[in-house]
């Protein structure tokens, strides 16, 4: 154990990203735009809640439904089927998207941010279920059960980017790697370092002169972006958006997802996310297709009953076993 | 003014309705600090079970007291088997909870389909009754806030006027503090969680009989107790009733006035609420 820990965990992230770019080169199309691109854009909304839960103790809930603000906000500013909203240029509604998915983030970090734990989790659950139930029932701007269909996807050399399987993976992969390469600078940084301080004890980081509440908030806003990111990914690939991408379901998924993988590190996010989605398009074959949440819910209980930090706590674990076993 | 005040008193049995399913998971919260994210799925169950029971026997009364007994017991069981051993470790047991609600969504929806189930009530609660003003109005509707205000009084004379309601009491307050004083807490806990779940079972069948059973009615009612706890604090019964009163106006006038905007109402009460009173209304600082 020669080599320092942060060399060794960025030679990780190097050979996880060479096998992510290598990937698409080795396996059919399906494989490329059915797996690789729903992994990574779940991953980046996985991410944001694996930030916020792992480095400032806030399980946020909301997460899914910041990614569906984002979804809707963009949906509204693009041609769609339904012809509601304003079109606008795609540069343009991803902007629109992601600002005003911050700013619905801002305020769940201020709804949240007065409270810790448990109750932030509630209180989080209980926006994200409102506003599901929002969508559902409101035809007048949300267009209530059928939500936004034929959502237009922007265009290179004439074709929607989501028609190319490699173009699009390449785009989420480009969008997911600089945001866990940023999640992973940040927490290194001061403000990152404040955050850990918030989760590790709020009293004494206030004693210190820590504003609790602005770093909650902030890192609330900051979770936010790769969350609208993923949301606006999500809709380019689906073309539609609809109640059902926020409803308990969806929030429970991004939950699974970040658990599973394990919440101590970012990549967790996306390991979760590459399993879900796995599991999401096999379960057919394993326990037949409508029965796929009996499925991920017993794996999301088997996971938080017999190893809570989730897949990376097994590794880990096995890694330490393999190790004092060569010691011994 | 007929119109508001039907609305009013349609808010008022719906909150009846929040009331019964919140009050359990308020004591819960209070008392063991662990959210029971699956308690809507326990209201479904109850819904379900009690459906199937007046199937088989035909009667009404069966079925209600079904809905509550068997669930009281699952409920129980889910403590003992999947929360008990976790004490203390508040975030894990609302991760575990969740796992559960989704296991037994699916299999609720594998079991029972995706059909909205409808009861037969007995015949004398299918008439309407004549008041004041308002004109005729269903009596199911009307027991039903009877029952709960009922219930809500019993609940409150029992954990005010009895030995067993102190030591719950003194449980919200400090639960470490209380098993100093040899009280055997773990049994508090098991008793709670039989009586919060036996009542979410129970307001399954009277929410089917009042209005129906179906698929992701688990997490409507998950969304009014939360809401209702956050409202009106954790561990009082008062904050429930209170919160649920809130919620079940909001939540009526909102749709009968606002129709496509209900739900933002709900946001509306919870921001006013957190921004005044963090703990909520009859919440004291954990």
């Amino acid at each position: 154990m020669s080599t320092p820990l942060e060399t060794r965990l960025i030679r990780y992230d190097l050979a996880l990203l060479c096998w992510a770019v290598l990937y698409p080169f080795l396996v059919p199309n399906f494989w490329v735009l059915n797996i690789g691109a729903p992994s990574l854009f779940f991953g980046l909304v996985a991410l944001s809640l694996s930030f916020l839960a792992g480095y400032g103790g806030m399980v946020s809930l909301a997460q899914m439904t910041v990614a569906g603000v984002a979804g809707y906000a963009l949906a509204l500013t693009s041609v769609n089927a339904e012809a509601m909203g304003v079109p606008l240029p795609w540069p343009l509604a991803v902007a629109f998207a992601v600002l005003v998915a911050v700013l619905f983030s801002i305020f769940v970090g201020f709804l949240a941010a007065r409270t810790e734990g448990i109750y932030l989790l509630m209180i989080t659950l209980a926006i994200g279920m409102g506003f599901f139930f929002l969508v559902q029932q409101n035809d007048t701007v949300f267009n209530a059960f059928n939500g936004l269909q034929g959502v237009a996807v922007p265009q290179l050399f004439e074709r929607p980017i989501r028609d190319e399987a490699h173009v699009f993976y390449f785009i989420c992969l480009g969008v997911a790697a600089v945001f866990y390469a940023g999640i992973r600078y940040l927490v290194a940084t001061p403000a990152g370092l404040a955050l850990q301080a918030v989760r590790d004890d709020p009293r004494k980081a206030a004693a210190l002169g820590y504003s609790v509440t602005a770093i909650k908030v902030a890192a609330f806003a900051a979770a936010g972006v790769p969350a609208a990111l993923g949301g606006v990914l999500m809709v380019w690939y689906n073309q539609r958006i609809s109640p059902g991408s926020v409803d308990l379901g969806g929030i429970n998924a991004i939950l699974i997802m970040a658990v599973v993988g394990g919440l101590r590190h970012p990549v967790g996010a996306f390991i979760g996310a590459v399993l879900y989605v796995l599991l999401q398009n096999f379960a057919g074959t394993i326990v037949g297709a409508d029965r796929f949440n009996l499925l991920i819910g017993s794996i999301f209980l088997a996971v938080v009953l017999f190893s809570p930090d989730g897949l990376l706590g097994i590794a880990r674990r096995l890694q330490a076993a393999m190790q004092s076993r060569r010691a011994a | 003014m007929n119109l508001f005040l039907t609305v009013t008193l349609n808010g008022l049995t719906v909150a009846a309705l929040y009331f019964l399913v919140a009050v359990g998971f308020t004591l819960i919260f209070g008392l063991m600090r662990s959210v029971n994210l699956a308690h809507g799925s326990l209201y479904l169950l109850g819904g379900y079970l009690g459906y199937q029971v007046g199937e088989w026997s035909g009667n009404w009364y069966l079925a209600l007291l079904a809905g509550a007994l068997i669930v009281a017991v699952l409920g129980m069981a889910m403590h003992l088997f999947f929360l008990d051993w976790m004490q203390g470790e508040d975030l894990r047991q609302a991760l575990v909870s969740i796992g559960l609600s989704v296991v037994i969504a699916d299999l609720l929806l594998a079991k029972f389909g995706s059909l909205t189930l409808q009861f037969q009530p007995p015949e004398f609660l299918q008439d309407s009754i004549e008041l004041p003003l308002i004109g005729g109005y269903p009596l199911l509707r009307l027991s039903l806030l009877l029952v709960a205000l009922g219930i809500g009084i019993v609940l409150w004379l029992g954990l005010n006027r009895t030995r067993f309601g102190a030591a719950i009491r003194a449980g919200v307050d400090d639960r470490e503090m209380l098993s100093a004083l040899g009280i055997n807490t773990s049994r508090l806990f098991v008793l709670v969680f039989a009586v919060g779940a036996g009542l979410a079972g129970l307001s399954g069948v009277l929410g089917g009989t009042v209005l129906s059973v179906s698929p992701g009615e688990d997490a409507r009612y998950l969304l009014s107790s939360l809401v209702v706890t956050i409202v009106g604090g954790m561990g009082s019964i008062v904050g429930a009733a209170v919160g649920a009163v809130l919620v079940g106006l909001v939540e009526q006038w909102g749709m009968a006035y606002l129709p496509t905007y209900a739900y933002m109402l709900i946001y509306v009460l919870m921001t006013a609420v957190l921004a005044w009173r963090p703990a909520g209304l009859f919440g004291r600082k954990a």
